[in-house]
């Protein structure tokens, strides 16, 4: 190329002729691949792609959260040496400190906010949120044969109408918004070139247009009451730290977003961690982060869900989900306390899941809670309602999927 | 995606014409592009060349890249490809003294690629173009064999970074090197060394007597040395004529033996596949240089934007922007690890040394620390010397060679580690070493370094037999299934594997039960991993020959 000219603009040359748009344009959406990565197993291949989640941390406590697809080249590359110390992880880093010296702390187990006072968080986030996760739920009911509910719509949505201030209108109504006014008289008169000086507004020149009021007016709404309502429980005593919490939160948020697509978004959710007590947490990610180091009584997180569902009579319009995850391990050995709640449980659930997330050096052995669950007889009785899946805490995705088709069936 | 204004290309030329005024060297013809952050991320999955092959694995990256955005929206300044002519990416407008700053930067990038020797194997051709070809065969070949073209793209690429990129490399420097053939080799190397034991003068002579015989004879020069040779030392007709013919086979990698040896790609049917697998090599032989000049590539640019920026006559009295901007992406992390911050440091370091005469015998023996300091000898040259780092080193030389004590402490530099405090559960980061050699190490570690595996000639009846080359560091574990898997596909016979792994001891349970505890030293061991028909099974080697 002697002389600069546009038109050898190498991407002109990027599509055959007759194409359909550009590049941007190919990228294939999740669906389709997800359909290609099924057909690998087809091929005699295992599936490569998974649905992971990407969670960001903030200070505020609120969690952003998305689900993504992620697959992972694998190659022959060199692994971290395992160190005799445990503990080797050793960067750069750039100071006056002498040898030895102490840099700052970080505690292991991070136990932020702890769930009190995150009320009224932005709620386009957690729309952002519940958006994602029906698309998940969609893919995992598509794409991986989740069942679907036969039992959905057994009872009827409530729908009702609340009325509120929410809606805006410009010129007329019954509550000036002085503030979305305000903006709008600026607006105006930045356009008109009034404001000369942004740092110095003189508002007696402004001028006022009809137009820039603006109004709430009182409005319909429709309320939808939900069909389902999920209760998450999770074991975050000690033992579970580590792999066996992984598993057993991924899983859960699987079955919420399958529920949350099942019925149409008409899914509320109700968390509960337990470790030798139990505690409600007001959203999935206080529930997916919290951990605590403490004892297991499985008891005591039935016990509150019974507490919940009788003092607010939820039997009667929901439908009502317990999923629990935990490692199998238990002080009330027996199940003594366990099984009187369970039994109760099972008078009003549709449906109570139990994850085991087996330790590898568990293996081969019944874990506490299998052991009384299979003593009691209530797998094969009530074979119906309630179900049980025992995974190896190095269980991968497939797995899970496949432990959430044998729970919900 | 479009060309940057008639403006910022204005700036761009006059960048270029103050950069070369400096003595950066590149080609006249550079473009450059306004590209969306969507862009951005649909490019950066494909190493940012537009044309590069379409991959499904790519369109994961790049939906998992547009939903990680929402969380983390990061927007790099520039991205410059190593392209003829070269191309850069550009976040959005910039003020005019940013892009002079930008542009700086970019050049020094340029500069770079067009002369670092290390990327000597990408300078004979354009990548863009090459790769629009390649994308076109790619997407004729998947509308006959569907699938199938991105399961060969999936297994060539699971041994990519096999790929012979030094023996590539070495080939290509030494060409120029006039080759002996073995005959002249064993008569000036054995013969009349160790044989005969001549004398210098003599052996001298001989050399003489070879280089005149070159000289007159021309291509005919060796034979006709050679017939006079024996002549003189009829004794040798029984060696030279057991030395013949030369037998110089090139080394191959894993992917060259498959596509060389392997019974299953050398069938008519598959024959396709063996021009998927070229492009997958050669696209990935291109990359190595990139991934092993990170430090010094952008500590180079970071050293020239600096540099260059401060001269610029053209945007006076944006000298607090530019050190904010730049502080932003030069400032040592207090823990952590910044290329573009050491290497420009190094850079900054070596120039100055050079200056005071301190790459020398005599500064290099002297102890005294002070003296070390004052050390200024006025020789000057320091910018031609670091124009010669740039154009030798890679990031394994540059630090194994630059950072040294004096460069440590000047920096006040340390190795971060952490340690856990049982009691009150929290990680405490404390400075482990100020000694140059553990912070050398520390980077060191932190270098591209595949495995080294090698196809043994073990490799018999339709077994592929490699060894993993053990450089105290084990495979990852988990992803040695499905590349063997590939390999097997591609082989079209079972493969074995040796490599090393850590001996379980026995207390490991115990130690997992509890969560801490003393550990045990590691003990290493050689296995043999054999997938066949997409099993796969793992047997300890014995090794009482003296493997530790």
């Amino acid at each position: 190329m002697a002389d600069f000219d546009p038109n050898k603009n190498p991407f002109a040359s990027l599509e055959p002729p007759n194409a359909e748009g550009t590049y941007t344009t190919r990228i294939r959406s999740i669906h389709d691949l997800l359909e290609r990565d099924k057909m690998r197993e087809k091929d005699g291949f295992p599936r490569k792609i998974r649905i992971g989640k990407l969670v960001k941390p903030t200070r505020g406590g609120k969690e952003k959260f998305v689900v993504i697809p992620t697959t992972v080249e694998e190659k022959f590359y060199h692994d971290s040496v395992p160190s005799p110390t445990g503990e080797e992880n050793a960067t750069g880093g750039t100071g006056k400190e002498e040898e030895g010296d102490i840099l700052g702390e970080r505690p292991v187990r991070p136990e932020e906010g702890a769930g009190e006072g995150e009320a009224g968080q932005g709620e386009g986030e957690g729309h952002e949120l519940e958006s994602t996760a029906y698309d998940l739920g969609k893919i995992l009911t598509e794409t991986f044969e989740l069942p679907n509910l036969k039992d959905k719509g057994k009872k009827s949505s409530l729908t009702r109408y609340t009325y509120d201030l929410t809606d805006k209108n410009r010129g007329f109504g019954q509550l000036l918004d002085k503030k979305a006014t305000m903006r709008k008289i600026l607006e105006t008169n930045i356009s008109l070139g009034n404001v000369p000086d942004i740092a110095d507004i003189d508002t007696t020149r402004f001028l006022i247009s009809p137009k820039d009021k603006v109004y709430r007016i009182l409005s319909r709404d429709i309320d939808y009451e939900s069909q389902a309502l999920v209760f998450f429980i999770r074991d975050y005593s000690g033992s579970m730290e580590g792999k066996a919490t992984e598993l057993v939160v991924s899983q859960h948020v699987m079955i919420y977003c399958w529920l949350l697509y099942q019925f149409a978004r008409q899914v509320e959710s109700r968390f509960i961690l337990h470790d030798n007590e139990a505690r409600e947490v007001p959203d999935f990610e206080s529930y997916y982060r919290l951990r605590v180091a403490g004892g297991t009584k499985v008891a005591s997180a039935y016990r509150l869900v019974n507490e919940i569902v009788e003092k607010e009579s939820l039997a009667k319009d929901y439908n009502i989900y317990v999923f629990h995850g935990t490692d199998g391990d238990d002080w009330d050995t027996e199940g003594v306390e366990a099984i009187p709640e369970i039994k109760q449980m099972l008078t009003y659930t549709n449906r109570m899941g139990i994850t085991i997330a087996e330790h590898a050096y568990a293996a081969g052995r019944h874990s506490e809670v299998e052991q009384y669950l299979i003593n009691s007889g209530l797998l094969r009785e009530r074979a119906d309602v309630l179900r049980l899946d025992v995974l190896d805490e190095e269980a991968e995705e497939p797995r899970l999927i496949e432990g959430i088709k044998r729970l919900i069936s | 995606m479009e060309l940057i204004s008639q403006h910022a290309k204005e700036i761009m030329e006059g960048c270029k014409e103050r950069a070369k005024d400096a003595g950066l060297r590149f080609q006249d013809e550079t473009l450059e592009y306004i590209v969306t952050n969507r862009d951005m991320l649909e490019l950066s999955p494909k190493a940012m060349i537009p044309t590069l092959y379409d991959y499904w694995v790519h369109d994961v990256e790049v939906l998992k890249g547009l939903r990680k955005y929402e969380l983390y929206p990061y927007n790099p300044y520039e991205t410059v490809i190593n392209t003829r002519p070269p191309i850069s990416f550009y976040n959005d407008n910039n003020p005019d003294w940013l892009n002079v700053m930008i542009f700086y930067h970019v050049l020094a990038h340029i500069d770079f690629f067009q002369n670092n020797l290390y990327f000597r194997l990408t300078w004979d051709y354009d990548l863009n173009g090459q790769a629009l070809a390649d994308k076109r065969l790619i997407a004729r070949l998947r509308s006959e064999k569907g699938r199938w073209v991105d399961y060969v793209i999936e297994f060539g690429r699971a041994v990519d970074n096999l790929v012979g990129y030094f023996d590539e490399l070495s080939r290509a420097s030494r060409a120029q090197a006039p080759t002996l053939s073995n005959n002249v080799n064993y008569y000036f190397d054995t013969f009349l060394q160790s044989v005969k034991k001549a004398r210098i003068q003599e052996y001298v002579k001989e050399v003489e007597r070879y280089n005149q015989a070159i000289a007159r004879y021309g291509e005919m020069g060796e034979k006709t040395f050679i017939a006079d040779t024996l002549k003189k030392h009829p004794e040798l007709e029984a060696v030279f004529s057991r030395q013949e013919p030369p037998k110089t086979k090139p080394r191959l990698d894993l992917l060259q033996h498959l596509m060389t040896y392997s019974p299953f790609l050398t069938r008519d049917e598959n024959k396709w596949m063996l021009s998927v697998l070229e492009i997958v090599r050669n696209t990935s032989v291109y990359f190595q240089p990139q991934i092993r000049t990170k430090i010094m590539n952008e500590g180079w640019a970071s050293y020239w934007h600096e540099r260059l920026f401060l001269l610029d006559d053209r945007i006076r009295e944006h000298e607090v922007d530019f050190a904010r901007v730049h502080a932003g992406v030069t400032s040592l992390p207090r823990v952590g690890l910044n290329p573009y911050a050491l290497g420009m440091r190094l850079f900054s370091t070596i120039d100055e040394a050079a200056e005071k005469g301190k790459r020398s015998l005599e500064f290099q023996a002297l102890r005294d620390i002070h003296a070390r300091e004052t050390y200024d000898r006025q020789t000057g040259g320091g910018i031609d010397y670091i124009f010669k780092v740039r154009e030798d080193f890679c990031d394994f030389t540059f630090i194994n060679t630059f950072v040294d004590q004096d460069f440590v402490n000047r920096h006040k530099l340390f190795v971060v580690d952490r340690r856990l405090d049982q009691q009150r559960m929290v990680w405490q980061y404390y400075v482990k070493s100020r000694k140059s050699e553990d912070y050398r190490q520390m980077i060191l570690d932190t270098l591209y370094h595949p495995p080294r595996i090698e196809i043994e000639e073990k490799s018999k009846d339709g077994n592929l037999y490699l060894t993993h080359r053990f450089e105290g560091k084990p495979l990852v574990k988990e992803f040695i299934a499905n590349t063997m898997m590939g390999i097997e596909y591609l082989w079209g016979g079972p493969v074995q594997l040796e490599t090393s792994e850590v001996m379980p001891s026995p207390s490991e349970v115990e130690r997992q039960f509890s969560g801490r505890g003393e550990a045990p030293p590691i003990n290493w061991q050689r296995v043999l991993y054999r997938m066949e028909q997409k099993k796969l099974t793992k047997t300890t080697i014995d090794t009482e020959s003296g493997h530790d």
